[in-house]
């Protein structure tokens, strides 16, 4: 296909602009898509919400082509189609904006927008009608950007709109977007929202697919609901609760809040003096930071991802060497100690990217379950691993963790993410530890297990266990912290209770006010 | 002999060193490019060269040989493709194989169909790409300075070196210039932008390592029936490598790439002048600390020292949709 459609006149029909019919989808053994029924209607955004691992994402990529539906029909604007590829599912007006870009990092955005679709054999022609085209989009939907900006200089929020851009330039009348609002701070979502009104208002069908039920009450007009491959429910969202859909989701009652009690404070356990920090290219991404963290409390730190909180979290966690400063754990200095050495000083860390720090993917779950403390002697003698006893205590933890599938020796790639997220979890607070840095508990976790996890984050506090919590999802940590830092810049900009008001954390995250 | 004929003679033997590796690094750029590492660029050059002599030597057509060998490397790419693009294998374990194959097939055949120990016969006449001798040579030759150059490093090569010059700005258009271009470099870095685009990647990658194979067939006739008139056993002699290091060296840009070729073509040609000779204050150097220099070049710009060099970021990558 070359060129775009534009400007194609809306035809009034009353046709939904979606329909799929008994679509049925397995890989191998699972079921990943059982008879699903969906209607979307045009000129609305249309909310499919799930938790990981519900079919949601297989049943996008069915609509755009990318898999072959076993069984059912789509039907765009009535009319049965056969999506065979992505590039039927173009001509069709079907556009999707998938959870993880699908850009060229070191092309310009204007490369980016016109790959697929450059007008000719030879670039020159297409560059300047692509322009035009690129610069009617922009005003039309005010999304704003430099088309001869490289991606990779981008910021995350900016290269979504390319995205969105990239759909709309190949004439998409259906937008379909996958975990949109996971990459983006704050203000970069309600930007979108807003740009995704716009586009609605204008005519456009857009589906959004997620597991924040925030969102989904935010800006659907619908919303339909799955649950382990099966569409279980459609509803105005005007007329539902995010209760009545966690529910539905979880397929059972499911607590949304935190219940803890007061804390108890006692001594101080963690001590952060003066630290700064740089990170590989040299900049300063911890400025001078100092805070306590006491046993039995739970210390959130606030921000929007890349304040410094990661680079503040590694080097507490001896995997980054501070500039300057000082961590005293339990009074002594730790300076220099190796993570090795940090674990056995009682300082756990669960790190903020579970596939890159936390887990070896390829590893079989007890493996895992192990990492880190493998020359704990109870784990083996010498250099030679007691295998059967690795296994048993893997096996005790997935049964308290209620880890499924139950099988230590099922790779860990194969487990969803809530799982895996339990597994290590389970590794670094059953070692009884003194402190415990958390970084985003339960990024990409579903509901049920985010309850889990939060539940064991408060029970150790209650049993006076120091805890240092990073995460970028604000509710999260109003809702666990007893004590709120709020970072900027590499600065702490402020300290509050977590009944501050979501708006007054918001400003200090944009380092507006103190 | 004084210096300036000295420095006109190691530049003529430069470009003539050059060439092969001219065009071998430019086939490893659109396949790499592409996010195919390509190692078995050596083992294509070499039969190349072995099936251009053979076509050559039956045919007494240069022409011929040059399509034979560029038949020959095109039917090694597609094996390449077919291991690592259509079945997601390894792309440097079936690099290396195809490497393998070439080095010990050209001497079974050779043998079998010659019986001269591996070689192929001696070329003559039109069997073999002769030196063309450029306008104006007997005018200029006499000019100070410019007339030499002229006459025996510019002028009187043969028409594959015009045509590996020629091919460096021709990939830099279609690189660059190009909607094949745009979507090849695409798809070497980030291959899932170009499927949810709609456009095949196995077909792209495909014609990409087609590319680098018929541009491997000119290298192996250079080698065998251009520069010599017969094919000798092993005579890539690791060039190939040495192609991919100036690949890398050039940081995976078309120019770079010619100016990397040149560099590391003259590195061999004063290992070449420097054999037996000692060099003042320190005596004789064994000529194999030149002929190490290119891959010691690398070394020293992967080590970081001389910019940095980023690959494509799904080089070696086989593409599979993600689930």
């Amino acid at each position: 296909m070359s060129g775009f459609r534009k400007g194609k006149a809306r035809r009034v029909s009353h046709n939904p602009a979606i329909e799929l019919v008994g679509i049925d989808k397995s890989f191998g053994a699972v079921h990943a898509n059982k008879n699903i029924h969906l209607k979307v209607e045009k000129g609305t955004i249309h909310g499919i919400i799930g938790e990981n691992g519900a079919g949601k994402s297989t049943l996008m990529s069915i609509l755009y082509g990318f898999y072959q539906a076993d069984r059912g029909e789509i039907r765009i604007n009535g009319h049965a189609f056969s999506i065979k590829d992505s590039q039927t599912a173009i001509a069709s007006g079907i556009g999707m904006v998938h959870q993880h870009f699908m850009l060229v990092e070191n092309f310009t955005v204007l490369e980016n927008i016109m790959l697929g679709a450059e007008g000719g054999q030879l670039l020159a022609k297409g560059v300047s009608s692509a322009r035009k085209e690129l610069k009617r989009l922009e005003d039309e939907y005010d999304l704003k950007v430099n088309p001869d900006a490289v991606i990779e200089d981008l910021p995350v929020g900016t290269q979504q709109r390319v995205e969105i851009l990239k759909a709309l330039y190949r004439g998409a009348d259906i937008l379909i977007l996958d975990e949109p609002t996971g990459v983006l701070t704050p203000a970069e979502a309600d930007h979108l929202f807003k740009v995704l009104k716009v586009l609605r208002d204008q005519g456009k069908t857009i589906i959004l697919i997620t597991h924040k039920l925030r969102e989904i009450m935010a800006i659907t007009d619908e919303v339909s609901v799955m649950r382990r491959g099966e569409m279980v429910a459609t509803r105005k969202t005007a007329e539902t609760t995010v209760e009545e859909l966690a529910e539905l989701m979880v397929g059972r009652r499911v607590l949304l809040r935190v219940e803890k009690g007061e804390a108890n404070p006692g001594k101080i356990l963690l001590s952060i003096k003066n630290l700064t920090v740089k990170d590989s290219r040299g900049v300063t991404m911890v400025d001078n930071v100092s805070f306590d963290v006491r046993e039995g409390e739970i210390v959130g730190i606030a921000g929007v991802a890349g304040n410094g909180q990661s680079e503040l979290l590694e080097a507490i966690a001896g995997i980054r060497k501070p500039a300057s400063g000082e961590i005293l754990i339990d009074g002594k200095p730790i300076a220099n100690a190796d993570p090795a050495r940090l674990r056995e000083l009682g300082l756990a860390h669960i790190p903020e990217d579970r596939h890159h720090m936390g887990l070896v993917l390829k590893f079989e779950e007890y493996e895992n379950a192990v990492l880190g403390y493998h020359r704990d002697p109870k784990y083996g003698k010498g250099a030679l691993l007691d295998l059967k006893a690795i296994q048993a205590e893997a096996v005790e933890k997935i049964e308290k963790y209620d880890i499924r599938p139950p099988n230590p020796r099922l790779k860990t790639a194969n487990f969803s993410g809530g799982n895996q997220q339990k597994i290590v979890v389970a590794r670094e607070i059953e070692r009884d530890p003194k402190a415990l840095i958390i970084g985003q508990p339960t990024r990409g976790v579903d509901i049920g297990a985010i309850e889990f996890i939060h539940r064991r984050i408060v029970e150790m506090r209650d049993a006076a266990k120091a805890i240092l919590l990073v995460s970028v999802e604000l509710d999260e940590i109003r809702s666990l912290s007893d004590r709120i830092i709020v970072m900027f810049a590499g600065k702490v900009v402020g300290e509050k209770t977590p009944e501050a008001d979501e708006q007054t954390l918001g400003l200090m995250m944009a380092g507006i006010a103190a | 002999m004084d210096f300036f004929d000295i420095v006109v003679s190691i530049l003529g033997s430069t470009i003539r060193l050059s060439i092969p590796l001219l065009f071998t690094a430019l086939a490893g750029l659109f396949s790499e490019r592409a996010g195919i590492f390509d190692i078995g660029l050596e083992g294509k050059m070499l039969a190349a060269a072995f099936a251009s002599a053979c076509v050559a030597y039956v045919t007494g057509n240069a022409w011929l040989g040059l399509l034979g060998g560029i038949s020959v490397s095109l039917v090694f790419s597609l094996i390449h493709g077919f291991a690592s693009i259509t079945n997601r294998g390894n792309q440097i374990v079936s690099g290396v194989a195809l490497n393998f194959v070439a080095a010990g097939l050209t001497i079974v055949l050779g043998q079998a169909w010659f019986g001269q120990g591996g070689r192929t016969p001696q070329l003559t006449g039109e069997g073999r790409f002769a030196p063309i001798i450029l306008p104006f040579v007997d005018v200029v030759r006499d000019v100070p300075i410019i007339g030499p150059l002229y006459a025996n490093v510019i002028s009187g090569n043969n028409i594959l070196t015009y045509l590996a010059f020629a091919a460096v700005p021709l990939s830099w258009w279609v690189l660059f210039r190009t909607r094949f271009g745009l979507r090849l470099r695409a798809v070497g870095e980030n291959p899932g932008a170009v499927d949810t685009a709609g456009i095949s990647v196995t077909w792209l990658r495909y014609r990409a390592v087609l590319v680098a194979g018929f541009l491997c067939g000119f290298s192996g006739a250079y080698l065998a029936i251009a520069q010599s008139a017969a094919f000798i056993k092993d005579m890539s002699a690791g060039k190939g490598y040495i192609a991919l290091a100036a690949l890398i060296f050039a940081k995976w840009k078309p120019v770079p790439v010619m100016f990397a070729c040149l560099l590391f073509g003259f590195l061999d040609a004063f290992a070449n002048f420097m054999q037996g000779k000692a060099v003042p204050g320190i005596g004789e150097v064994p000529v194999q600390i030149f002929q190490a220099l290119p891959y010691i070049l690398t070394c020293i710009l992967l080590a970081g020292f001389i910019g940095i060099a980023h690959p494509p970021k799904a080089g070696g990558v086989p593409y599979t949709k993600e689930r």
